[in-house]
């Protein structure tokens, strides 16, 4: 068992694909939660292989897209003053702010350092003891607790300069948003899979319940995706709405339990500002009172000056799904990877860099 | 206290004049380099291919090699990627002031390795020694010599409809190995570069058919960005199977953990060849003879309808547009 290959086999595609055209009589839409799913979608051709009476749309499920002007000029300010080390996951250092982006501090002599793990930032912390170190806490419940351990971790170790920039977002209650809004009518969601590691499938009962919306919790592979499709036409085909998981191999109902605990030591929820979707209750996660001294926002007097939301870039409509990426007038044009306007054509999850990359117009 | 090298050694006094005599010139040596004059002057006729290249790789050692090792193959390999037979290479290096003359000489050993390997000789070179800060740890700039055979035109612009594609093994080892040396990424199998010197393989293809069309290393940007330049240059379009392309478990498992396209990661011992398609069995069976081409495969053909266009049957039976490599891949955050 390698976990890539097996998930990659075009016969059992076939299969899955045919048992999808078969079942599949009620013109439905899906959407994919998450910007993973997206790009596995675009890169396998999947919108190509499934009937006509499946439209699929893509979600808000991409941290750093999601991640608002506001938040990201604050990085972008924290970048610039004196004697700070910024440690960032690789995506956010593109992402254009109001103004600026990470990557344009750093030419301009800003000290920022991609990691791939928190503990890497500990580490940088304590080789720099006459710098303050700040983590960009940016991610789902999937990277909170990794961001929770190394806060704990460096209380442990006495680490008195680094800090955490808490712009975390929590998914649950960002569907519930969408879905009050009443702008996006869905017959199906393809939930998150990494975020589901973490919490479980519980957590989306609700949608189900209160909703009448077929779930199933995917994995990333392929043939994950077509099974979770099938599974989700098989609900509506039979007039049901639950929460079933195709990811076995990574996700238990309960989800992980240890990782939860490290959130809920660390961190408690508080209002979150997402892009496009405006502020949601309950959706964030700041530092506990007992941890505020690991707080960048506390710690330093932060001052990112009015935000700027570029003209025509319809980033916004797109992570509610009301909107693709073939709706603006800046893609591909003014908006090219090369030269983002938008975060969704930074991050390599993002709507726009999946449309622009794999979705090429194969009749044209 | 380790040696170090130091400002003085790129001086072009005592100390410099040291370490090209003991450092360079012993391990390097040959009668055109012996002669340490300010030129090497070199008699030949025939078709001159004529390459530079510059190597600042970071980390300067890696799983599967190092920074001389990949200056050498590197250069060798632009030179017989226009089917020429590489003969003369220079050498110049950029040096950190504080590297370890040991590290030094690790390289240096590496050069003479893989020179050896290639059948190349280092006839000339050069040193400078900069500031702290002001390079990292050592760079290395190179250019290179050789001579194209009598007959062959190989070029990246005549790709033509019914041509096939022919990649020389797995993809993506060099990209994933000198990353996870880099940023302290284990995994479970220590994964090599894969650099190498292409010269011998290139040598017995073009024993196998004189009319090969194309060749090209895809190294930074990956196959991808390697098959629609030659896509571009041609102006024909490219047709591929994603399920023809090898690449090992290791790579693809590297890939998914940090959201990359094994079709857009470096390579450094690799090679894509278009070739007629009446020979292209022929040039497969030459390549398979060979250590580097052992695992070599067709992967697709060349049409006529959208110049310009390379598009993949992905392994679901889908099709997709490839495009080039775009800014550098980043990890994704979840």
């Amino acid at each position: 068992m390698k976990f890539i290959t097996e998930f990659r086999q075009s016969e059992l595609a076939e299969g899955l694909i045919s048992q999808i055209h078969r079942k599949s009589k009620t013109p439905v839409r899906f959407m994919e939660f998450c910007g993973g799913h997206t790009v596995t979608i675009f890169r396998y051709g999947i919108r190509q292989l499934l009937p006509e009476t499946i439209e699929m749309v893509s979600g808000p499920g991409c941290p750093v897209c999601v991640t608002a002007n506001a938040d990201l000029d604050k990085a972008i300010a924290l970048s610039r003053m004196p004697d700070i080390i910024i440690t960032t996951f690789g995506d956010m250092i593109k992402v254009p702010g109001s103004y600026s982006s990470l990557q344009k501090a750093k030419a301009d002599g800003a000290d920022v350092r991609m990691v791939y793990s928190t503990m890497d930032a500990l580490k940088i912390a304590e080789e720099n003891h006459d710098k303050s170190v700040v983590f960009l806490g940016i991610g789902f419940e999937t990277t909170a607790p990794t961001i929770a351990a190394s806060v704990l971790q460096a209380e442990e170790r006495g680490i008195k300069n680094y800090y955490v920039l808490s712009m975390h977002k929590l998914c649950p209650p960002v569907i519930r948003t969408l879905l009050d809004s009443g702008e996006v009518k869905l017959h199906g969601l393809i939930c998150p899979g990494h975020v589901s590691t973490v919490i479980g499938s519980h957590p989306w009962e609700f949608i189900a319940r209160d909703y009448g919306i077929p779930c199933v919790v995917s994995g990333f592979e392929p043939l994950d995706v077509l099974q979770c499709v099938a599974m989700l036409v098989e609900q509506v085909e039979n007039g049901e709405s639950k929460v079933e998981i195709a990811y076995r191999r990574g996700v238990r109902p309960e989800g992980n339990q240890e990782a939860l605990k490290l959130i809920g030591q660390t961190f408690k929820p508080c209002p979150t500002e997402w892009r496009g979707i405006g502020n949601v209750p309950d959706s964030g996660l700041k530092l506990k009172n007992k941890y505020q001294s690991f707080d960048a926002e506390l710690a330093f007097d932060i001052d990112p000056g009015p935000t700027y939301e570029p003209a025509g870039c319809i980033c916004g409509d797109i992570l509610r799904g009301v909107k693709t990426p073939a709706d603006c007038n800046l893609f591909g044009k003014a908006c090219t990877p090369e030269n983002p306007v938008g975060p969704c054509m930074v991050s390599s999850e993002g709507s726009c860099s999946a449309y622009y990359l794999y979705g090429g117009n194969l009749e044209g | 206290m380790k040696d170090k090298i130091l400002l003085a050694h790129g001086s072009g006094g005592k100390l410099a004049h040291d370490l090209v005599e003991k450092s360079f010139v012993p391990a390097l040596a040959n009668p055109l380099l012996n002669r340490l004059d300010d030129s090497a002057v070199i008699d030949f006729s025939g078709r001159l291919a004529f390459t530079t290249d510059s190597y600042v790789v970071k980390p300067i050692f890696f799983p599967g090699g190092d920074i001389g090792k990949l200056a050498v193959c590197g250069t060798v390999n632009d030179l017989a990627m226009s089917g020429a037979k590489p003969l003369y290479l220079s050498l110049a290096f950029i040096i950190e002031e504080g590297l370890p003359q040991d590290e030094l000489n690790k390289i240096v050993s590496s050069v003479r390795k893989a020179a050896q390997e290639a059948r190349v000789e280092i006839v000339t070179g050069d040193t400078k020694v900069v500031n702290r800060g002001s390079a990292d740890k050592l760079f290395i700039n190179t250019a290179g010599v050789g001579i194209i055979p009598e007959g062959v035109n190989v070029s990246g612009d005549r790709a033509v409809p019914g041509d096939k594609i022919i990649l020389s093994g797995n993809i993506g080892d060099h990209g994933i190995a000198v990353l996870s040396q880099r940023e302290g990424l284990s995994f479970s199998t220590q994964l090599e570069s894969d650099c190498a010197p292409l010269g011998s393989l290139v040598a017995r293809m073009l024993a196998a058919s004189s009319d090969i069309h194309c060749l090209r290393d895809p190294t930074r940007g990956g196959l991808a960005t390697t098959l629609k330049e030659l896509a571009k240059q041609s102006k024909v379009s490219i047709r591929i199977e994603e399920e023809k392309i090898p690449v090992r478990q290791e790579v693809l498992a590297a890939c998914e953990m940090l959201g990359f396209d094994p079709l857009y990661v470096a390579n450094e011992g690799k090679l894509v060849a278009i070739v007629p398609a009446k020979d292209a069995d022929k040039v497969l069976k030459a390549m398979r003879g060979n250590h580097y081409g052992a695992e070599a495969a067709i992967i697709g053909e060349v049409g006529a309808e959208h110049p310009g266009r390379v598009v993949m049957k992905t392994c679901m039976g889908s099709s997709r547009i490839i495009d080039m490599l775009v800014g550098d891949p980043l990890p994704r955050i979840c």
